[in-house]
């Protein structure tokens, strides 16, 4: 990454509110980004037909803006908004301290669908830097956006973009919970499961191809494991037993799920075979082992545990049954999460009362935290790592309401996504599907 | 099963005293509240003051008036005196019936959601191992979890933590 390091306190107050008749959408409070984060003009799209639903360019702003590691000039402070290449005066930029110029024009053929021509220029170098065209159909506006968010954002920090990416979450008014799924910038929320009152929906986790998500659901008047397809709807119960039926975690392979069942007497991890509902348990205990994730490998298990009197962080090796404690700092670890290249784990940690997201390097064993001690947000919980392994998300409560947030695993950058309705919670951040 | 009746005794209640109120009671309406008492081979008293209703149950139900909610300290799954003693007069009630039991489990906000939910069952646990083995029959006992995901008090204050750490029996 070009520019990184210390954290500089609000540095920009931002507030990107999303429309939508139905439900509650999130919008995007930055708290901070990195104290140099680089400068980037993203120049109004070229069109020329009546006026669209969405402002490609102002999304792509947007998203930059958001990962904290741009800085995205006002259009107001732009000399001139060139829409191809032959209307770019290096000079104009260079003027303004911009390293990067995003430009496009957009069109529409006969069948409706979009086609963006987008380029980027480095303004010091005074050359094109990408050059790439973006078809998509007749809906996809803010899709194109992403994209391009993408690829300017990897092209600078040679890491994947995943501006294109989804997240579920729960959210709840009064005593209806709902399980949503959203662009990761909170925008075009949808509901995907409805619950009646009082029948809590919880731990939702995708499935590796992001198809799919499996979560606890009440509706049976007791806890019980459901997958649902995304796309369609279907649905289908997985587990039905006494006692506990939770924290589903999906295999990498994409054919198991770990959970937790306490059929047997204490709380246990199993792993349900999907395809054949067959059933082993790893490492029986009589503590209470619950909130497993797979390691990246598919080997081996990380989860919570309080066999050593309070809950700790565990794992354990599937082929052996051998289990290994992660977490000694601290009389309280719990839920851990593994980042995608398998070197972090995420976790929440609790110090005096408050609650905190911390990683560890799986290698070298230290722990630090990445949200910060502050009157208001004690109740971090929930980390899930972004597929790029750059980013988390959490929920914590801000003004008594749940709310998400995310911080940068360097913990340079931090936003909020605050709902305007209800409480949010238990973040899942989907994975790449393409 | 408490629940129920008292709901319907308390509603009945407030029927009662807004007629005793109002002073203006027609025979018809008494007819029918005679009716409903019937129904419910129960007596009921009921006053409407400024500050609200109350209702004393004397029907027959022997478990009205004992405790049916057991609350319990941070991170623990005891049971305290005053659950214990409710909890041997419900047991001694239950001997004598066939009712079957429902017993839900809640944690208070802090901590982590699926480790709550396992608190929730622990506690809910604690209060059917008391009742079994007070006598009652393990088969009659249903026990499920909410964690924290189902609080009776709403806030972050050690009161509402408080009476949120709970098993509720129904």
């Amino acid at each position: 990454m070009r520019h990184l390091v210390a954290i500089n306190c609000v540095v920009a107050f931002l507030v990107v509110v999303f429309s939508s008749p139905l439900y509650a959408q999130l919008e995007i409070v930055i708290d901070s980004g990195v104290d140099d984060p680089t400068p980037i003009a993203v120049s109004p799209m070229g069109w020329s037909g009546e006026p669209l639903p969405e402002d490609i360019s102002e999304i792509v702003a947007a998203d930059l803006r958001r990962s904290g590691l741009f800085a995205p000039v006002s259009r107001s402070d732009m000399l001139s908004s060139p829409k191809r290449e032959s209307e770019v005066y290096y000079r104009d930029w260079r003027l303004l301290k911009t390293e990067f110029l995003v430009i496009g024009n957009l069109t529409r053929n006969p069948a409706g669908n979009y086609r963006l021509e987008f380029k980027m220029f480095d303004i010091f170098a005074e050359r094109r830097v990408l050059s790439l065209n973006i078809e998509a159909g007749p809906n996809s506006l803010r899709d194109i956006a992403h994209h391009v968010s993408d690829k300017v954002y990897e092209y600078v920090t040679n890491i994947r973009g995943i501006f294109s990416t989804q997240i579920a979450y729960v959210e709840q008014t009064d005593k209806t919970y709902r399980l949503m799924v959203a662009d990761a910038d909170g925008a075009r929320a949808k509901m995907i499961f409805q619950s009646r009152p009082d029948e809590p929906l919880l731990s939702p986790s995708w499935s590796p191809d992001g198809r799919y998500l499996a979560y606890v659901s009440y509706e049976t008047t007791r806890p019980a494991i459901f997958i649902q397809e995304v796309a369609t709807g279907v649905r289908q119960q997985m587990t039905n037993f006494k006692g506990l039926n939770g924290a589903p975690s999906w295999s990498p392979d994409g054919q198991k799920l770990a959970i937790t069942l306490s059929k047997d007497g204490d709380p246990d991890i199993y792993i349900l075979d999907i395809a054949s509902k067959k059933l082993s348990r790893p490492a029986p205990h009589w503590a209470i082992d619950t909130e497993p994730a797979w390691t990246v490998d598919g080997k081996g298990i990380v989860f919570t545990s309080d066999r050593g009197g309070k809950p700790q962080i565990y794992q354990v090796t599937l082929a052996s049954g051998r289990v290994e404690r992660l977490t000694f700092s601290g009389d309280y670890n719990a839920r851990p999460r593994v980042s995608p290249d398998g070197k972090t784990i995420v976790f929440v940690h609790r110090d005096n009362g408050v609650f905190y997201i911390a990683a560890q390097d799986t290698t070298t064993g230290i722990y630090r935290l990445l949200t910060p001690a502050s009157d208001d947000l004690d109740y971090d919980e929930s980390p899930t790592v972004a597929p790029n392994g750059a980013l988390l998300l959490y929920a914590t409560k801000y003004r008594g309401k749940g709310i998400l947030a995310a911080v940068s695993l360097d913990s340079g950058s931090k936003f909020r996504l605050p709902s305007k309705k209800g409480d949010v919670r238990e973040p899942a951040w989907a994975p790449f599907v393409n | 099963m408490v629940t129920n009746s008292l709901k319907m005794l308390l509603v009945m209640a407030c029927t009662l005293g807004l007629m005793v109120g109002c002073a203006t009671t027609e025979e018809t309406d008494m007819g029918d509240e005679g009716t409903m008492t019937d129904s419910t081979s129960g007596t009921e008293t009921g006053t409407a003051g400024g500050t609200g209703v109350t209702v004393s149950d004397t029907e027959e139900d022997p478990a009205a008036g004992i405790d049916t909610v057991f609350y319990f300290d941070f991170d623990q799954s005891i049971l305290k005196a005053e659950a214990r003693s409710a909890l041997t007069a419900h047991a001694a009630i239950l001997k004598n019936n066939t009712d079957s039991v429902r017993l839900e489990g809640h944690a208070d906000e802090r901590g982590t959601r699926e480790y709550n939910m396992a608190l929730g069952e622990r506690r809910a646990n604690a209060v059917r191992d008391f009742l079994v083995l007070q006598g009652v029959e393990r088969s009659r006992i249903e026990t499920v979890s909410y964690g924290e995901e189902r609080p009776a008090q709403l806030g972050s204050s050690e009161s509402a933590w408080s009476m949120n750490r709970r098993v509720e029996m129904n």
